[in-house]
């Protein structure tokens, strides 16, 4: 009986200890950059959220289409109304799987990759994401960069502006968490 | 031994939420931020009349609007297309909420001011708002030389105000309604049977039929008014009503659109609409936006 209890109790401490080991980003920076002969896009999304937990080993990124900001207001608009459909699919996310066992105890640089799930514009795709992690005493920071192609995540370009829209677009993140 | 299944019940429970995505838990940290409706109309006009979408900061909008002759005019005049009269205007926004413009009609020679500033912005969660609302100010003078049929004795009484309040909501992606209380002064009307003020209820609106496409109506209501000059339905006029499409190709929109108004400034259209629809007092016409960005600053 008593035994039963201790179990179960420091089943509920582990519990709280897996809970504890997360660390989060609230002021992440996502940009993208579309390069094309006629056109370079480029915006910048400054309140993406995300949150590490080392304890199982997962990543998940969370961000609202209408905070990317474009130098053309018009851009932002199109951005927004035909081609992400913002109103329809308010967010994009990423919830992976870090493949590398890490160490954040010691202070360094770490080559990560995590496997699992990009949601954009409604659709889901599995992809590996690739990483350059920096832990600096009480802060870390993610550096990733990766290609979106449009056609993956069914976002149409019509024929008007083919040659001023990349069909793959180039992705930039940087977060930086401090402990939950 | 009870007690042990209902610890071993609540230890699963905690496990369990602990076990949820990640994705979940991000929800719950982070709280539910205002976010406001964008793109109510997709042009600063619905069709004559303003919309309440203003000029972004640093961006200037240029444009050109046609109105034909009327489609009963027949085949000898091509339906009314041999006849024209445009407006030109530069319409600039000062700050994201403040934009001003000037304009100039051919039709009698009118120059029209006006600044536009948005007063609340539709938005939804925490303290969000069910409406936009945008104010609007404006004037114009008809630099047209004095004649026996509309003579100037000074320059004030070429002028006219109009002050506009627009309130419109996005009840989803597809479909927008605005209504907007009008009030227009003219400093001197041609005939005493027109009235110098002028109070009206404008109701319009849009469908998108497509992402780039949307199709929009505009009515606008004259309010009969007791004013000691006489009665506003006594005057010559008739109240404007435009049917029209909206399509986007990239930095422009292009407005195409059947009205029963000539003039492109809120006096001529809502207190000097000539032509009547059931008679065929139908003008073709169109606008062209197109929108420079000057903002420099924002650099990403």
């Amino acid at each position: 009986m008593k035994k039963g209890l201790l179990i179960i109790l420091l089943g509920l401490f582990t519990a709280n200890v897996f809970a504890q080991n997360q660390w989060i980003c609230r002021k992440g920076e996502t940009s993208f950059f579309s390069e094309t002969p006629v056109e370079n896009i480029a915006a910048l999304n400054k309140s993406v959220v995300s949150l590490i937990d080392f304890s199982k080993g997962e990543i998940a990124v969370k961000m609202t289409m209408t905070d990317f900001k474009f130098q053309n207001h018009l851009m932002e608009e199109h951005f927004n109304e035909n081609y992400m459909e913002s109103e329809k699919y308010p967010t994009a996310s990423f919830v992976g799987k870090i493949q590398e066992p890490i160490d954040i105890s010691k202070n360094g640089t770490y080559d990560i990759s995590a496997k699992g799930q990009l949601t954009m514009h409604g659709v889901t795709k599995e992809r590996v994401l690739k990483g350059k992690l920096t832990v600096n005493n009480n802060e870390i920071t993610l550096v990733s960069n990766f290609d979106v192609a449009l056609k993956d995540h069914k976002i149409e370009i019509p024929t008007l502006v083919i040659a001023k829209i990349a069909e793959v677009i180039a992705i930039k993140d940087k977060f930086v968490y401090t402990k939950k | 031994m009870k007690k042990i299944i209902c610890f071993a019940f609540l230890v699963s429970i905690q496990l369990t939420a602990v076990a949820q995505s990640l994705l979940d838990e991000l929800d719950k940290t982070v709280k539910p931020k205002k976010t406001y409706s964008t793109a109510t109309f997709k042009s600063t006009r619905i069709i004559n009349g303003h919309s309440v979408e203003t000029i972004a900061k640093n961006h200037l909008d240029f444009r050109i609007s046609h109105r034909f002759g009327m489609l009963n005019e027949g085949a000898y005049n091509f339906f009314g297309l041999d006849a024209a009269t445009m407006r030109m205007g530069l319409e600039y926004g000062i700050t994201d909420k403040l934009m001003i413009g000037v304009g100039r009609s051919t039709s009698q020679k009118t120059f029209d001011y006006f600044a536009k500033y948005k007063l609340l912005r539709q938005s939804s969660g925490p303290g969000g708002m069910p409406v936009s609302i945008t104010a609007l100010a404006a004037a114009d003078a008809i630099t047209l030389s004095s004649s026996p049929q509309l003579t100037f004795y000074s320059n004030v009484e070429r002028f006219t105000y109009v002050g506009q309040l627009l309130i419109a909501r996005k009840f989803n992606e597809r479909l927008s309604l605005q209504i907007s209380p009008t009030y227009i002064h003219s400093n001197r009307v041609e005939a005493s049977s027109v009235p110098n003020d002028v109070v009206a209820i404008g109701i319009g609106g849009r469908i998108k039929i497509s992402k780039r496409t949307s199709f929009n109506a505009e009515y606008f209501y004259r309010v009969p008014l007791n004013l000691p000059t006489g009665n506003i339905q006594n005057s010559p006029y008739y109240n404007s009503l435009s049917l029209g499409f909206d399509i986007e190709t990239g930095g422009h929109v292009f407005q195409l659109h059947f009205t029963n108004s000539l003039g492109m400034i809120e006096r001529q259209f809502i207190t000097q609409t000539e032509g009547q629809w059931l008679k065929g007092d139908i003008h073709y016409g169109f606008n062209i936006s197109r929108t420079f960005s000057f903002d420099k600053k924002r650099k990403l």
